[in-house]
């Protein structure tokens, strides 16, 4: 029976100066890589694709599949770029990743770009947090230093160059061809496909876009081999992965855990929801992933139970409100977000997102009518599956969730001429002045 | 607003030098003039689209699209604190009013320098940045400023524009917003080593995990081997609604659109 935490990733973060290369190296660290270079290529692809690890930036498209997708008989340079834009609403779990321990994504990046034999890799990581850039760009040095970079790698005649390319401030880089339009320079906006980025990605060449905490598995999988990997989580969701608890729980934090964890298990591990107050509503994978309720504390949370549940597993970014929190107040935020982060491409998103706000910033004030209800589920649908990229289709989660969810709420807000909450009753704060 | 001097034109030149094409080297070359000069000024976009070559209105249309980029001054201090949902409900929005109030500014505005200011401070309020365990959450020129209250934004701003050191929550003494943009434009400052490997919320479960003596599963004995997934599986495991309607698509790599559409969103 496998524990109910694993920390693999997190196990390092407690260890002192854990983000240099001698604490990494003191931990086993860097010897995954010896490994790689005694397999072949293929073979590490294949040892990805049996582990069963499945994309941890929200998709989980199977990454080893990804690996393959890239044409070996294409002439140009392959590229791997790794996606650290972590820029989620709730999704916090690569920046303390790449801060304690920056030398395993380093790793990764070596084994992953031998597997898919690109030369050259890019770790994109938004501009807003210096000081995991400075880990991250300490790291890579050290590796060129130590010989983990650089020419002829370890004796095995592979030669990898990394750079560390701090972003702007643009939500929208998330999205991996929006990612690689800022990697080359330009305005993020997102590409059309196809040719998808596995067949002509950065600068038109094969490229590999794969999450922070994809490639930071890689190590652990070559290491200790794809069945150990698969032992951990659901039939369909192999591994480990970091659930980001966040909000109105005791002990929010990371939480590193097979996949098929319920938010009971995880909430009973942070003492539950603050001041003994209602779990009222949370989201699964960060703001783009439907909301959920108090209704599925037991469903699984893997790929597959949460998108049972009609919602989507995402970064795993447990974003947890409980009942002094308006639901309206909340999903009007977050559609301002989505309205300042659409790029501006595709008419459905940059219209219908100012449009999304317009409607709920007045039944937010309750100045609307019950018709605004069936207006904002009918813009929804014209940008659910209109828009050029998944930013118009997360918009509209939120909303049509919380509709399906807490409709007397917004009726609520009309009936009462405004907001019925008091909104310094949810500050982190407001537990301090007691009694109910 | 003089030209760019000789060492940041060399710099500039760098920074295209390290990649395949040097037009990628923009986003970081906005950085560095900023450093440079204090913001996004018509000679630095001249400089690097001539460094570039491209047209300055190239490189003026990045420099509009991205946020971190500033065609007015900032504070020695950029404060940002976080108002997207999460943060805000947990007590960002009564932060960000409380500051505007003090430094009787709006936002993305620069409070006047009193008299006897070491330093002037900023404030913008920001998305989130990944920092949701923490809330609600004040980034100061990048730097997490962890779990902050109204009172304690007020002392740490007055603290900052007297000149008094201050240190991230999770990170180093704080530097210049100038001297960040310089570390973001890729020349490292020896501050890497500041600060701890994590901050408390970080290490909630490894605790218990210690505590109660649990591990990932030791390494098995070799043996049976998970079965390699098809690409139709893949397809049927992609965790997104637009899977079907976009794998109708006959090319080989159309099996992962769907999910990276989804990929880091």
């Amino acid at each position: 029976m496998t524990d109910t935490l694993t920390p693999v990733l997190t196990d390092m973060w407690d260890v002192e100066r854990s983000w240099t290369l001698a604490a990494y190296e003191s931990k086993g660290g860097y010897q995954a890589l010896d490994k790689a270079f005694g397999m072949s290529q293929d073979d590490v692809i294949a040892a990805v694709k049996d582990s069963g690890l499945r994309g941890r930036g929200g998709a989980g498209f199977p990454t080893g599949m990804k690996w393959s997708f890239i044409p070996q008989d294409n002439p140009k340079p392959k590229y791997l770029v790794v996606n650290a834009d972590e820029s989620e609403p709730g999704t916090c779990k690569d920046i303390p990743l790449m801060m304690g321990n920056p030398h395993v994504l380093v790793e990764g990046v070596i084994i992953s770009s031998y597997a898919i034999r690109a030369n050259k890799a890019f770790i994109y990581i938004r501009g807003e947090v210096l000081h995991v850039i400075r880990r991250v760009q300490a790291a890579v040095a050290e590796a060129y230093a130590a010989g983990h970079l650089g020419k002829d790698i370890h004796g095995s005649g592979y030669d990898l160059d990394v750079v560390v390319h701090a972003g702007a401030g643009a939500y929208i880089c998330g999205e991996e061809t929006a990612l690689l339009e800022g990697l080359e320079g330009r305005r993020g906006q997102p590409r059309l496909r196809p040719p998808f980025p596995a067949v002509a990605g950065l600068y038109a060449s094969p490229t590999v876009i794969n999450n922070v905490e994809s490639i930071a598995s890689v190590p652990s999988i070559v290491a200790n081999g794809a069945q150990w990997f698969a032992s951990m989580g659901t039939e369909k969701s192999k591994g480990y992965g970091i659930f980001s608890l966040s909000g109105h729980v005791t002990k929010p934090g990371q939480y590193e855990a097979p996949l098929g964890i319920t938010l009971r298990e995880l909430l009973d591990l942070a003492g539950g929801i603050r001041g003994g107050r209602e779990l009222k509503f949370w989201t699964p994978g960060g703001s783009s992933t439907p909301l959920l309720t108090a209704d599925h504390l037991d469903i699984p949370l893997d790929f597959e139970g949460v998108g049972a549940a009609g919602s989507m597993l995402g970064t795993r970014a447990l974003q947890i409100f409980d009942d002094t929190v308006c639901v309206v107040r909340a999903v009007l935020r977050w559609t301002e977000f989505y309205k300042h982060e659409s790029c501006g491409k595709c008419t459905p998103c940059r219209e219908g997102t100012w449009w999304l706000v317009q409607t709920l910033a007045r039944l937010e004030k309750g100045q609307g009518t019950e018709a605004d209800l069936d207006t904002l589920l009918d813009q929804c649908d014209n940008i659910l599956g209109r828009s050029f990229c998944a930013l118009g289709d997360g918009a509209t989660s939120p909303i049509s969730s919380s509709i399906q969810y807490f409709r007397d709420e917004y009726l609520a807000h009309l009936t009462h001429g405004g907001c019925p909450f008091d909104a310094a009753r949810s500050t982190a704060w407001a537990g301090q002045e007691v009694t109910a | 607003m003089s030209a760019l001097d000789d060492k940041t034109m060399g710099e500039l030149r760098e920074i295209a030098g390290r990649y395949p094409e040097k037009r990628s080297g923009l986003l970081p070359m906005l950085h560095l003039v900023q450093s440079a000069q204090g913001k996004v000024t018509p000679e630095a976009i001249e400089a690097c689209a001539e460094i570039l070559e491209i047209s300055a209105a190239e490189v003026s249309g990045v420099a509009t699209f991205y946020t971190m980029y500033k065609r007015h001054g900032v504070g020695d201090f950029h404060v940002g604190v976080c108002t997207n949902t999460l943060c805000a409900v947990m007590g960002g929005d009564q932060i960000f009013e409380r500051l505007k109030q003090h430094l009787e500014i709006g936002n993305d505005e620069v409070a006047d320098k009193r008299q006897g200011d070491q330093y002037s401070v900023s404030l913008e309020h920001v998305e989130c940045n990944a920092a949701c365990d923490y809330a609600p959450v004040v980034m100061v020129n990048w730097e997490f400023m962890d779990n902050q209250t109204p009172e304690g934004a007020v002392q740490m701003v007055e603290s900052l524009r007297a000149g008094h050191d201050v240190r991230s929550t999770r990170g180093p003494k704080l530097c210049t917003w100038r001297e960040a943009e310089r570390v973001l434009a890729g020349f490292p400052d020896g501050r890497v080593d500041e600060g701890p490997s994590a901050g408390p919320a970080s290490l909630a479960g490894l605790e218990i995990a210690r505590e109660r003596g649990w591990t990932a599963p030791h390494v098995p004995a070799p043996g049976a081997i998970a079965p390699t997934p098809s690409k139709e599986s893949a397809v049927a495991e992609a965790d997104t609604s637009r899977a079907e309607s976009e794998t109708i698509d006959e090319s080989s790599s159309a099996d992962e659109s769907a999910a990276e559409k989804r990929e880091a969103q």
